[in-house]
Protein backbone atom coordinates (compact mmCIF):
# COMPACT_ATOMS: atom_id res chain seq x y z
CA UNK A 1 0.00 0.00 0.00
CA UNK A 2 1.49 3.29 -0.98
CA UNK A 3 -0.11 6.66 -0.89
CA UNK A 4 1.21 10.04 -1.86
CA UNK A 5 0.01 13.58 -2.49
CA UNK A 6 1.55 16.56 -4.10
CA UNK A 7 0.61 20.12 -4.64
CA UNK A 8 -2.47 20.68 -2.51
CA UNK A 9 -2.03 24.03 -0.86
CA UNK A 10 -2.19 22.73 2.68
CA UNK A 11 -0.43 19.56 1.64
CA UNK A 12 2.81 20.50 0.01
CA UNK A 13 4.36 17.36 -1.28
CA UNK A 14 3.19 14.91 1.33
CA UNK A 15 4.60 11.55 0.48
CA UNK A 16 4.29 8.54 2.72
CA UNK A 17 2.93 5.06 2.82
CA UNK A 18 0.86 3.14 5.32
CA UNK A 19 1.73 -0.47 6.01
CA UNK A 20 -0.97 -3.12 6.07
CA UNK A 21 -1.75 -4.77 9.40
CA UNK A 22 -0.54 -1.85 11.49
CA UNK A 23 -1.79 1.18 13.33
CA UNK A 24 0.01 4.15 11.89
CA UNK A 25 -0.13 7.36 13.90
CA UNK A 26 -0.41 10.74 12.22
CA UNK A 27 0.57 13.63 14.47
CA UNK A 28 1.36 17.28 14.00
CA UNK A 29 0.37 20.68 15.36
CA UNK A 30 -3.03 22.18 14.51
CA UNK A 31 -3.15 23.31 10.91
CA UNK A 32 -0.56 20.78 9.82
CA UNK A 33 -2.95 19.44 7.19
CA UNK A 34 -3.83 16.12 8.82
CA UNK A 35 -7.57 16.37 8.41
CA UNK A 36 -7.16 17.83 4.93
CA UNK A 37 -5.12 14.78 4.10
CA UNK A 38 -8.03 12.62 5.27
CA UNK A 39 -10.45 14.70 3.22
CA UNK A 40 -8.37 14.22 0.10
CA UNK A 41 -7.80 10.50 0.61
CA UNK A 42 -11.47 9.84 1.37
CA UNK A 43 -12.53 11.73 -1.75
CA UNK A 44 -14.36 14.63 -0.09
CA UNK A 45 -11.81 17.07 -1.54
CA UNK A 46 -10.20 16.28 -4.88
CA UNK A 47 -6.39 16.44 -4.99
CA UNK A 48 -4.84 19.13 -7.20
CA UNK A 49 -2.03 16.86 -8.23
CA UNK A 50 -0.32 13.72 -7.22
CA UNK A 51 -1.44 10.20 -6.76
CA UNK A 52 -3.06 8.13 -4.05
CA UNK A 53 -2.59 4.42 -4.42
CA UNK A 54 -4.60 2.02 -2.34
CA UNK A 55 -4.29 -1.77 -2.47
CA UNK A 56 -2.72 -1.63 -5.89
CA UNK A 57 -5.01 0.82 -7.65
CA UNK A 58 -5.22 4.57 -8.03
CA UNK A 59 -7.98 6.13 -5.92
CA UNK A 60 -6.98 9.81 -6.20
CA UNK A 61 -9.99 11.88 -7.30
CA UNK A 62 -12.54 9.11 -6.90
CA UNK A 63 -15.85 10.08 -5.31
CA UNK A 64 -16.19 9.28 -1.59
CA UNK A 65 -18.61 6.39 -2.16
CA UNK A 66 -16.18 4.69 -4.55
CA UNK A 67 -13.28 5.16 -2.14
CA UNK A 68 -15.40 3.66 0.60
CA UNK A 69 -16.43 0.68 -1.50
CA UNK A 70 -12.77 0.12 -2.38
CA UNK A 71 -12.24 -0.65 1.31
CA UNK A 72 -11.05 2.67 2.73
CA UNK A 73 -13.42 4.20 5.26
CA UNK A 74 -12.92 7.31 7.36
CA UNK A 75 -14.38 8.73 10.54
CA UNK A 76 -14.83 12.37 11.45
CA UNK A 77 -13.10 14.47 14.09
CA UNK A 78 -16.38 15.90 15.32
CA UNK A 79 -18.70 12.89 15.23
CA UNK A 80 -20.92 13.32 12.19
CA UNK A 81 -23.75 11.21 11.06
CA UNK A 82 -27.44 10.73 11.11
CA UNK A 83 -28.91 12.04 14.39
CA UNK A 84 -32.34 10.49 13.89
CA UNK A 85 -31.09 7.05 12.93
CA UNK A 86 -30.54 4.47 15.65
CA UNK A 87 -27.20 2.89 16.40
CA UNK A 88 -28.45 -0.24 14.66
CA UNK A 89 -29.49 1.68 11.55
CA UNK A 90 -26.09 3.37 11.42
CA UNK A 91 -24.36 0.03 11.53
CA UNK A 92 -26.67 -1.55 8.95
CA UNK A 93 -26.28 1.41 6.64
CA UNK A 94 -22.53 0.92 6.43
CA UNK A 95 -22.89 -2.75 5.50
CA UNK A 96 -21.28 -3.75 2.22
CA UNK A 97 -23.00 -5.11 -0.88
CA UNK A 98 -26.65 -4.66 -0.03
CA UNK A 99 -29.02 -5.99 -2.70
CA UNK A 100 -31.88 -4.33 -0.80
CA UNK A 101 -30.50 -0.96 -1.79
CA UNK A 102 -31.78 -1.45 -5.31
CA UNK A 103 -35.12 0.29 -5.76
CA UNK A 104 -36.63 -2.69 -7.58
CA UNK A 105 -35.58 -5.16 -4.95
CA UNK A 106 -36.84 -2.81 -2.23
CA UNK A 107 -40.22 -2.64 -3.92
CA UNK A 108 -40.60 -6.25 -5.00
CA UNK A 109 -38.82 -7.77 -2.05
CA UNK A 110 -36.12 -10.31 -2.74
CA UNK A 111 -34.71 -13.29 -1.00
CA UNK A 112 -31.15 -12.06 -1.58
CA UNK A 113 -32.00 -8.77 0.11
CA UNK A 114 -33.61 -10.47 3.11
CA UNK A 115 -30.71 -12.89 3.54
CA UNK A 116 -28.14 -10.14 3.32
CA UNK A 117 -30.12 -8.05 5.80
CA UNK A 118 -30.14 -10.94 8.27
CA UNK A 119 -26.41 -11.52 7.85
CA UNK A 120 -25.70 -7.82 8.34
CA UNK A 121 -27.91 -7.73 11.44
CA UNK A 122 -25.76 -10.44 12.97
CA UNK A 123 -22.62 -8.56 12.05
CA UNK A 124 -24.08 -5.36 13.51
CA UNK A 125 -24.80 -7.08 16.81
CA UNK A 126 -21.26 -8.48 16.91
CA UNK A 127 -19.76 -5.06 16.38
CA UNK A 128 -22.14 -3.45 18.85
CA UNK A 129 -21.07 -5.96 21.49
CA UNK A 130 -17.41 -5.54 20.59
CA UNK A 131 -17.71 -1.77 21.14
CA UNK A 132 -20.14 -2.10 24.10
CA UNK A 133 -22.88 -0.37 22.15
CA UNK A 134 -25.31 -3.28 22.39
CA UNK A 135 -27.16 -1.71 25.34
CA UNK A 136 -27.95 1.40 23.30
CA UNK A 137 -28.43 -0.29 19.94
CA UNK A 138 -31.96 1.07 19.50
CA UNK A 139 -31.13 4.60 20.66
CA UNK A 140 -31.05 7.38 18.15
CA UNK A 141 -27.56 8.75 17.59
CA UNK A 142 -28.64 12.14 18.91
CA UNK A 143 -29.21 10.55 22.35
CA UNK A 144 -25.71 9.05 22.62
CA UNK A 145 -22.94 10.48 24.79
CA UNK A 146 -19.90 12.00 23.11
CA UNK A 147 -17.85 8.90 23.76
CA UNK A 148 -20.53 6.58 22.44
CA UNK A 149 -20.74 8.66 19.28
CA UNK A 150 -17.02 8.14 18.80
CA UNK A 151 -17.44 4.41 19.29
CA UNK A 152 -20.31 4.40 16.82
CA UNK A 153 -18.07 6.13 14.28
CA UNK A 154 -15.58 3.30 14.66
CA UNK A 155 -18.30 0.66 14.66
CA UNK A 156 -20.01 1.77 11.51
CA UNK A 157 -16.66 2.05 9.74
CA UNK A 158 -16.00 -1.57 10.74
CA UNK A 159 -19.35 -2.62 9.27
CA UNK A 160 -18.03 -1.63 5.86
CA UNK A 161 -15.38 -4.36 6.29
CA UNK A 162 -12.62 -1.95 5.34
CA UNK A 163 -9.01 -2.78 4.67
CA UNK A 164 -7.99 0.59 6.08
CA UNK A 165 -9.76 2.96 8.46
CA UNK A 166 -8.82 6.61 8.71
CA UNK A 167 -9.59 7.58 12.30
CA UNK A 168 -9.74 11.29 13.00
CA UNK A 169 -9.11 11.88 16.72
CA UNK A 170 -11.07 8.94 18.11
CA UNK A 171 -10.50 10.05 21.72
CA UNK A 172 -11.21 13.78 21.43
CA UNK A 173 -13.70 14.67 24.16
CA UNK A 174 -13.72 11.16 25.57
CA UNK A 175 -13.18 10.42 29.27
CA UNK A 176 -9.98 8.53 30.26
CA UNK A 177 -11.70 5.22 31.04
CA UNK A 178 -13.47 5.13 27.70
CA UNK A 179 -10.30 6.35 26.02
CA UNK A 180 -8.45 3.28 27.30
CA UNK A 181 -11.31 1.10 26.18
CA UNK A 182 -11.22 2.58 22.67
CA UNK A 183 -7.46 1.97 22.64
CA UNK A 184 -7.93 -1.68 23.60
CA UNK A 185 -10.52 -2.17 20.88
CA UNK A 186 -8.34 -0.52 18.27
CA UNK A 187 -5.38 -2.76 19.13
CA UNK A 188 -7.50 -5.77 18.23
CA UNK A 189 -8.33 -4.51 14.75
CA UNK A 190 -5.06 -5.34 12.95
CA UNK A 191 -5.63 -8.95 14.02
CA UNK A 192 -8.95 -8.79 12.19
CA UNK A 193 -7.17 -7.63 9.06
CA UNK A 194 -8.00 -3.96 9.45
CA UNK A 195 -5.20 -1.41 9.17
CA UNK A 196 -5.55 2.00 10.75
CA UNK A 197 -4.25 5.46 10.08
CA UNK A 198 -4.90 7.47 13.21
CA UNK A 199 -4.87 11.21 13.82
CA UNK A 200 -4.49 12.00 17.50
CA UNK A 201 -3.26 14.77 19.76
CA UNK A 202 -3.03 12.55 22.81
CA UNK A 203 0.66 11.54 22.75
CA UNK A 204 0.20 8.85 25.38
CA UNK A 205 -2.45 7.24 23.21
CA UNK A 206 -0.18 7.43 20.16
CA UNK A 207 2.74 5.92 22.08
CA UNK A 208 0.59 3.02 23.27
CA UNK A 209 -0.97 2.17 19.92
CA UNK A 210 0.98 3.37 16.96
CA UNK A 211 3.96 2.07 15.15
CA UNK A 212 5.09 3.74 12.98
CA UNK A 213 4.28 7.38 13.61
CA UNK A 214 4.29 10.12 10.99
CA UNK A 215 4.65 13.75 11.99
CA UNK A 216 3.33 16.49 9.72
CA UNK A 217 3.67 20.25 9.95
CA UNK A 218 2.63 22.97 7.51
CA UNK A 219 1.57 20.48 4.91
CA UNK A 220 4.75 18.44 4.90
CA UNK A 221 5.94 15.23 6.45
CA UNK A 222 8.63 16.15 8.97
CA UNK A 223 9.58 12.73 10.19
CA UNK A 224 8.42 9.15 10.29
CA UNK A 225 9.47 6.07 12.19
CA UNK A 226 8.89 4.68 15.64
CA UNK A 227 7.27 6.98 18.19
CA UNK A 228 10.54 7.41 20.07
CA UNK A 229 12.56 8.26 16.98
CA UNK A 230 9.94 10.75 15.82
CA UNK A 231 9.80 12.28 19.27
CA UNK A 232 13.59 12.58 19.28
CA UNK A 233 13.67 14.32 15.90
CA UNK A 234 14.81 17.92 16.42
CA UNK A 235 12.55 19.24 13.64
CA UNK A 236 9.54 17.60 15.25
CA UNK A 237 10.50 18.99 18.63
CA UNK A 238 10.72 22.45 17.21
CA UNK A 239 7.46 22.27 15.27
CA UNK A 240 5.39 20.57 17.85
CA UNK A 241 6.54 18.80 20.95
CA UNK A 242 9.23 21.32 21.79
CA UNK A 243 6.85 24.22 21.50
CA UNK A 244 4.43 22.37 23.75
CA UNK A 245 7.05 21.52 26.33
CA UNK A 246 8.27 25.11 26.49
CA UNK B 1 -74.82 15.42 -0.24
CA UNK B 2 -73.56 11.93 -1.03
CA UNK B 3 -72.11 13.15 -4.28
CA UNK B 4 -70.37 15.96 -2.43
CA UNK B 5 -68.82 13.50 0.02
CA UNK B 6 -67.72 11.21 -2.81
CA UNK B 7 -66.16 14.20 -4.55
CA UNK B 8 -64.32 15.28 -1.41
CA UNK B 9 -63.14 11.73 -0.73
CA UNK B 10 -61.81 11.39 -4.28
CA UNK B 11 -59.99 14.71 -4.23
CA UNK B 12 -58.69 13.86 -0.74
CA UNK B 13 -57.33 10.57 -2.06
CA UNK B 14 -55.63 12.35 -4.94
CA UNK B 15 -54.06 14.66 -2.37
CA UNK B 16 -53.11 11.46 -0.57
CA UNK B 17 -51.13 10.36 -3.62
CA UNK B 18 -49.42 13.74 -3.79
CA UNK B 19 -48.61 13.56 -0.08
CA UNK B 20 -47.08 10.09 -0.50
CA UNK B 21 -45.12 11.42 -3.44
CA UNK B 22 -43.76 14.35 -1.44
CA UNK B 23 -43.10 12.23 1.63
CA UNK B 24 -40.88 9.86 -0.34
CA UNK B 25 -38.40 12.60 -1.21
CA UNK B 26 -38.97 15.23 1.47
CA UNK B 27 -39.59 13.02 4.49
CA UNK B 28 -37.42 10.28 3.05
CA UNK B 29 -34.43 11.97 1.47
CA UNK B 30 -34.80 15.58 2.61
CA UNK B 31 -35.22 16.89 -0.94
CA UNK B 32 -37.56 19.85 -1.22
CA UNK B 33 -39.82 19.82 -4.27
CA UNK B 34 -41.62 23.15 -4.54
CA UNK B 35 -42.80 22.20 -8.01
CA UNK B 36 -45.09 19.35 -7.11
CA UNK B 37 -47.97 21.11 -8.86
CA UNK B 38 -45.86 21.11 -12.03
CA UNK B 39 -45.39 17.34 -12.04
CA UNK B 40 -49.07 16.99 -11.19
CA UNK B 41 -49.86 19.12 -14.27
CA UNK B 42 -47.45 17.20 -16.52
CA UNK B 43 -49.27 13.97 -15.69
CA UNK B 44 -52.70 15.53 -16.07
CA UNK B 45 -51.87 16.94 -19.50
CA UNK B 46 -50.07 13.81 -20.70
CA UNK B 47 -53.03 11.61 -19.91
CA UNK B 48 -55.64 14.11 -21.11
CA UNK B 49 -53.93 14.56 -24.49
CA UNK B 50 -53.31 10.84 -24.89
CA UNK B 51 -56.96 9.96 -24.31
CA UNK B 52 -58.60 12.84 -26.21
CA UNK B 53 -56.39 13.79 -29.16
CA UNK B 54 -54.64 10.44 -29.50
CA UNK B 55 -57.69 8.32 -28.51
CA UNK B 56 -55.66 5.95 -26.38
CA UNK B 57 -57.37 3.91 -23.67
CA UNK B 58 -57.54 5.56 -20.25
CA UNK B 59 -55.16 3.07 -18.63
CA UNK B 60 -52.56 3.89 -21.29
CA UNK B 61 -53.01 7.56 -20.43
CA UNK B 62 -52.36 6.84 -16.76
CA UNK B 63 -49.23 4.85 -17.50
CA UNK B 64 -48.10 7.64 -19.78
CA UNK B 65 -48.73 10.17 -16.99
CA UNK B 66 -46.60 8.13 -14.60
CA UNK B 67 -43.81 7.95 -17.16
CA UNK B 68 -44.04 11.62 -18.12
CA UNK B 69 -43.91 12.73 -14.48
CA UNK B 70 -40.97 10.42 -13.80
CA UNK B 71 -39.08 11.63 -16.84
CA UNK B 72 -39.66 15.27 -15.92
CA UNK B 73 -38.45 14.47 -12.39
CA UNK B 74 -35.32 12.82 -13.72
CA UNK B 75 -34.53 15.80 -15.94
CA UNK B 76 -35.03 18.24 -13.06
CA UNK B 77 -32.81 16.35 -10.57
CA UNK B 78 -30.08 15.59 -13.05
CA UNK B 79 -29.97 19.22 -14.17
CA UNK B 80 -29.41 20.37 -10.58
CA UNK B 81 -26.66 17.95 -9.59
CA UNK B 82 -23.98 20.57 -9.89
CA UNK B 83 -25.90 23.03 -7.70
CA UNK B 84 -26.06 23.14 -3.94
CA UNK B 85 -28.94 21.22 -2.40
CA UNK B 86 -31.15 24.24 -1.63
CA UNK B 87 -31.20 25.13 -5.30
CA UNK B 88 -33.25 22.07 -6.10
CA UNK B 89 -36.15 23.79 -4.33
CA UNK B 90 -35.77 26.89 -6.46
CA UNK B 91 -35.38 24.97 -9.70
CA UNK B 92 -38.50 22.91 -8.99
CA UNK B 93 -40.43 26.07 -8.18
CA UNK B 94 -39.37 27.46 -11.54
CA UNK B 95 -40.19 24.19 -13.25
CA UNK B 96 -43.81 24.30 -12.06
CA UNK B 97 -44.20 27.85 -13.34
CA UNK B 98 -42.69 26.90 -16.69
CA UNK B 99 -45.13 24.01 -17.01
CA UNK B 100 -48.03 26.33 -16.26
CA UNK B 101 -46.83 28.94 -18.76
CA UNK B 102 -46.28 26.33 -21.46
CA UNK B 103 -49.76 24.96 -20.82
CA UNK B 104 -51.20 28.48 -21.07
CA UNK B 105 -49.32 29.53 -24.21
CA UNK B 106 -48.64 26.50 -26.41
CA UNK B 107 -52.20 26.56 -27.69
CA UNK B 108 -51.55 24.06 -30.53
CA UNK B 109 -50.77 21.38 -27.94
CA UNK B 110 -52.61 22.27 -24.76
CA UNK B 111 -55.41 24.49 -26.06
CA UNK B 112 -54.02 27.28 -23.89
CA UNK B 113 -56.07 28.86 -21.15
CA UNK B 114 -59.25 27.30 -22.54
CA UNK B 115 -58.01 24.05 -21.11
CA UNK B 116 -58.86 20.55 -22.24
CA UNK B 117 -62.44 19.45 -21.73
CA UNK B 118 -64.18 16.17 -22.41
CA UNK B 119 -61.48 14.03 -20.83
CA UNK B 120 -63.08 10.60 -20.70
CA UNK B 121 -63.83 8.88 -17.39
CA UNK B 122 -63.75 5.08 -17.18
CA UNK B 123 -67.18 3.59 -18.10
CA UNK B 124 -68.68 7.01 -17.47
CA UNK B 125 -71.65 6.66 -19.87
CA UNK B 126 -72.39 3.18 -18.62
CA UNK B 127 -72.25 4.05 -14.93
CA UNK B 128 -74.19 7.27 -15.06
CA UNK B 129 -74.71 8.57 -11.55
CA UNK B 130 -72.67 5.74 -10.05
CA UNK B 131 -69.55 7.05 -11.75
CA UNK B 132 -68.33 9.01 -8.72
CA UNK B 133 -68.55 6.01 -6.42
CA UNK B 134 -66.79 3.67 -8.85
CA UNK B 135 -64.11 6.24 -9.59
CA UNK B 136 -63.48 6.70 -5.88
CA UNK B 137 -62.93 2.94 -5.61
CA UNK B 138 -60.46 3.04 -8.49
CA UNK B 139 -58.56 5.93 -6.89
CA UNK B 140 -58.58 4.23 -3.49
CA UNK B 141 -57.19 1.03 -5.03
CA UNK B 142 -54.36 2.90 -6.68
CA UNK B 143 -53.74 4.86 -3.47
CA UNK B 144 -53.58 1.63 -1.47
CA UNK B 145 -51.08 0.15 -3.92
CA UNK B 146 -48.89 3.23 -3.83
CA UNK B 147 -49.14 3.32 -0.04
CA UNK B 148 -47.97 -0.30 0.26
CA UNK B 149 -45.16 0.44 -2.16
CA UNK B 150 -44.05 3.45 -0.13
CA UNK B 151 -44.21 1.52 3.11
CA UNK B 152 -42.05 -1.21 1.61
CA UNK B 153 -39.49 1.34 0.49
CA UNK B 154 -39.68 3.06 3.87
CA UNK B 155 -38.77 -0.16 5.68
CA UNK B 156 -36.19 -1.42 3.20
CA UNK B 157 -32.43 -0.87 3.09
CA UNK B 158 -33.24 1.54 0.25
CA UNK B 159 -35.30 3.69 2.59
CA UNK B 160 -32.52 3.56 5.15
CA UNK B 161 -30.12 5.03 2.63
CA UNK B 162 -32.62 7.78 1.75
CA UNK B 163 -32.89 8.68 5.45
CA UNK B 164 -29.13 8.81 5.75
CA UNK B 165 -29.00 11.14 2.74
CA UNK B 166 -31.60 13.35 4.41
CA UNK B 167 -29.51 13.65 7.56
CA UNK B 168 -26.09 14.10 5.96
CA UNK B 169 -25.55 13.37 2.28
CA UNK B 170 -21.78 13.65 2.57
CA UNK B 171 -21.51 11.07 5.33
CA UNK B 172 -23.87 8.83 3.35
CA UNK B 173 -21.36 9.03 0.54
CA UNK B 174 -18.54 8.18 2.92
CA UNK B 175 -20.65 5.16 3.89
CA UNK B 176 -20.26 4.02 0.29
CA UNK B 177 -23.64 5.05 -1.08
CA UNK B 178 -23.87 6.58 -4.57
CA UNK B 179 -26.00 9.47 -3.34
CA UNK B 180 -26.83 10.89 -6.75
CA UNK B 181 -28.29 7.60 -7.97
CA UNK B 182 -30.53 7.34 -4.93
CA UNK B 183 -31.69 10.95 -5.19
CA UNK B 184 -32.43 10.74 -8.91
CA UNK B 185 -34.34 7.46 -8.58
CA UNK B 186 -36.39 8.60 -5.61
CA UNK B 187 -37.17 11.95 -7.17
CA UNK B 188 -38.21 10.38 -10.46
CA UNK B 189 -40.47 7.89 -8.71
CA UNK B 190 -41.97 10.67 -6.60
CA UNK B 191 -42.56 12.85 -9.65
CA UNK B 192 -44.10 9.89 -11.48
CA UNK B 193 -46.61 9.39 -8.66
CA UNK B 194 -47.45 13.10 -8.76
CA UNK B 195 -48.00 12.73 -12.52
CA UNK B 196 -50.30 9.77 -11.97
CA UNK B 197 -52.23 11.80 -9.40
CA UNK B 198 -52.65 14.52 -12.02
CA UNK B 199 -54.04 12.04 -14.52
CA UNK B 200 -56.50 10.67 -11.96
CA UNK B 201 -57.62 14.22 -11.28
CA UNK B 202 -58.17 15.04 -14.96
CA UNK B 203 -60.19 11.93 -15.73
CA UNK B 204 -62.31 12.57 -12.65
CA UNK B 205 -63.29 16.18 -13.34
CA UNK B 206 -63.06 15.70 -17.16
CA UNK B 207 -61.56 19.18 -17.48
CA UNK B 208 -58.08 20.61 -16.89
CA UNK B 209 -56.67 24.09 -17.45
CA UNK B 210 -53.44 25.88 -16.49
CA UNK B 211 -55.24 27.75 -13.69
CA UNK B 212 -55.88 24.51 -11.84
CA UNK B 213 -52.19 23.90 -11.25
CA UNK B 214 -51.23 26.88 -9.11
CA UNK B 215 -48.30 26.68 -6.67
CA UNK B 216 -50.90 26.72 -3.90
CA UNK B 217 -51.43 22.98 -4.48
CA UNK B 218 -47.80 22.37 -3.56
CA UNK B 219 -48.24 24.38 -0.36
CA UNK B 220 -51.32 22.31 0.52
CA UNK B 221 -49.38 19.09 0.08
CA UNK B 222 -46.53 20.38 2.25
CA UNK B 223 -49.11 21.20 4.90
CA UNK B 224 -50.55 17.68 4.63
CA UNK B 225 -47.17 15.96 4.98
CA UNK B 226 -45.90 18.27 7.73
CA UNK B 227 -49.14 17.87 9.68
CA UNK B 228 -49.43 14.12 9.25
CA UNK B 229 -45.83 13.35 9.98
CA UNK B 230 -42.79 13.57 7.74
CA UNK B 231 -40.89 10.41 7.08
CA UNK B 232 -43.86 8.12 7.50
CA UNK B 233 -46.21 7.13 4.65
CA UNK B 234 -49.18 6.60 6.98
CA UNK B 235 -48.65 10.09 8.39
CA UNK B 236 -48.63 11.64 4.94
CA UNK B 237 -51.87 9.86 4.09
CA UNK B 238 -53.66 10.94 7.27
CA UNK B 239 -52.35 14.45 6.71
CA UNK B 240 -53.86 14.53 3.22
CA UNK B 241 -57.35 13.66 4.46
CA UNK B 242 -57.08 16.10 7.37
CA UNK B 243 -56.04 18.74 4.86
CA UNK B 244 -59.15 18.03 2.84
CA UNK B 245 -61.31 18.42 5.96
CA UNK B 246 -59.53 21.66 6.78
CA UNK B 247 -59.90 23.03 3.24
CA UNK B 248 -63.60 22.24 3.10
CA UNK B 249 -64.40 23.48 6.59
CA UNK B 250 -62.47 26.66 5.86
CA UNK B 251 -64.70 27.09 2.83
CA UNK B 252 -67.85 26.80 4.95
CA UNK B 253 -66.36 28.92 7.69
CA UNK B 254 -65.61 31.89 5.45
CA UNK B 255 -69.16 31.73 4.09
CA UNK B 256 -70.31 32.59 7.59
CA UNK B 257 -68.26 35.77 7.71
CA UNK B 258 -70.60 38.65 6.89
CA UNK B 259 -69.95 41.83 4.88
CA UNK B 260 -66.78 40.79 3.01
CA UNK B 261 -66.83 40.15 -0.74
CA UNK B 262 -66.32 36.82 -2.51
CA UNK B 263 -62.73 37.71 -3.42
CA UNK B 264 -62.00 38.58 0.19
CA UNK B 265 -63.58 35.28 1.27
CA UNK B 266 -61.22 33.37 -1.03
CA UNK B 267 -58.28 35.29 0.38
CA UNK B 268 -59.45 34.61 3.93
CA UNK B 269 -59.58 30.91 3.16
CA UNK B 270 -55.99 30.97 2.02
CA UNK B 271 -55.08 32.90 5.14
CA UNK B 272 -56.60 30.16 7.30
CA UNK B 273 -54.55 27.54 5.45
CA UNK B 274 -51.37 29.60 5.85
CA UNK B 275 -51.96 30.03 9.58
CA UNK B 276 -52.59 26.29 9.87
CA UNK B 277 -49.25 25.54 8.18
CA UNK B 278 -47.40 27.94 10.50
CA UNK B 279 -49.11 26.47 13.56
CA UNK B 280 -48.24 22.91 12.53
CA UNK B 281 -44.60 23.75 11.89
CA UNK B 282 -44.42 25.69 15.15
CA UNK B 283 -46.32 23.43 17.51
CA UNK B 284 -45.88 19.96 16.05
CA UNK B 285 -42.78 19.98 13.88
CA UNK B 286 -42.78 16.18 13.74
CA UNK B 287 -46.42 15.98 12.71
CA UNK B 288 -49.11 13.68 14.10
CA UNK B 289 -47.26 10.43 13.53
CA UNK B 290 -43.58 10.67 14.32
CA UNK B 291 -40.97 8.76 12.42
CA UNK B 292 -40.50 5.12 13.34
CA UNK B 293 -37.10 4.05 14.56
CA UNK B 294 -37.13 0.33 13.82
CA UNK B 295 -35.78 -1.80 16.66
CA UNK B 296 -32.85 -4.07 15.95
CA UNK B 297 -33.95 -7.66 15.49
CA UNK B 298 -33.07 -9.69 18.58
CA UNK B 299 -30.93 -12.57 17.43
CA UNK B 300 -30.43 -15.76 19.36
CA UNK B 301 -27.26 -14.80 21.20
CA UNK B 302 -25.35 -18.06 21.31
CA UNK B 303 -28.02 -20.14 19.64
CA UNK B 304 -26.23 -20.99 16.41
CA UNK B 305 -24.82 -24.47 16.09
Amino acid sequence: MRRAFYGLEVLRGVDFSVAAGRITGLIGPNGAGKTTLFNVVSGLVPPDAGSIRFAGSEIGGLSPDKVSRAGLVRTFQVARGFPKLSVFQHLMLYGRDQPGESLWRAVLGSRAARDREAALAEQAWDIARFLRLDKVIDNQAVALSGGQKKLLEIGRALMAEPKLILLDEPTAGVNPTLRNEIGERLLELPKRGVSILLIEHDMGFIAELCDPVICMAEGRVLAQGSFDSVRADPQVREAYLGRRAA
Amino acid sequence: MLNYLLFIATIGSIYGLLALSLNLIWGGAGMVNLGLAGFFAVGAYASALATTDAHLPIVAGWILALAAGGLAGLVVTLSTTRLREDYLAIVTLGFAEVVRLVAANEVWLTRGTDGISGIPGPWKALLGSDFNAVYLLIVLTILALVFLLMRRIDRSPYGRVLRAIREDAQVAQVAGKPVLRFKAEAFALSAGIAGLAGALYGHFTSYIAPDLFLPLITVYVFLAVAGGGTGRPAGALIGAYLLMVLLESARFLVELVPVISAVQRAALKELIIAVALILVLRLAPGGLLSERVPAAPRLPMEGKS
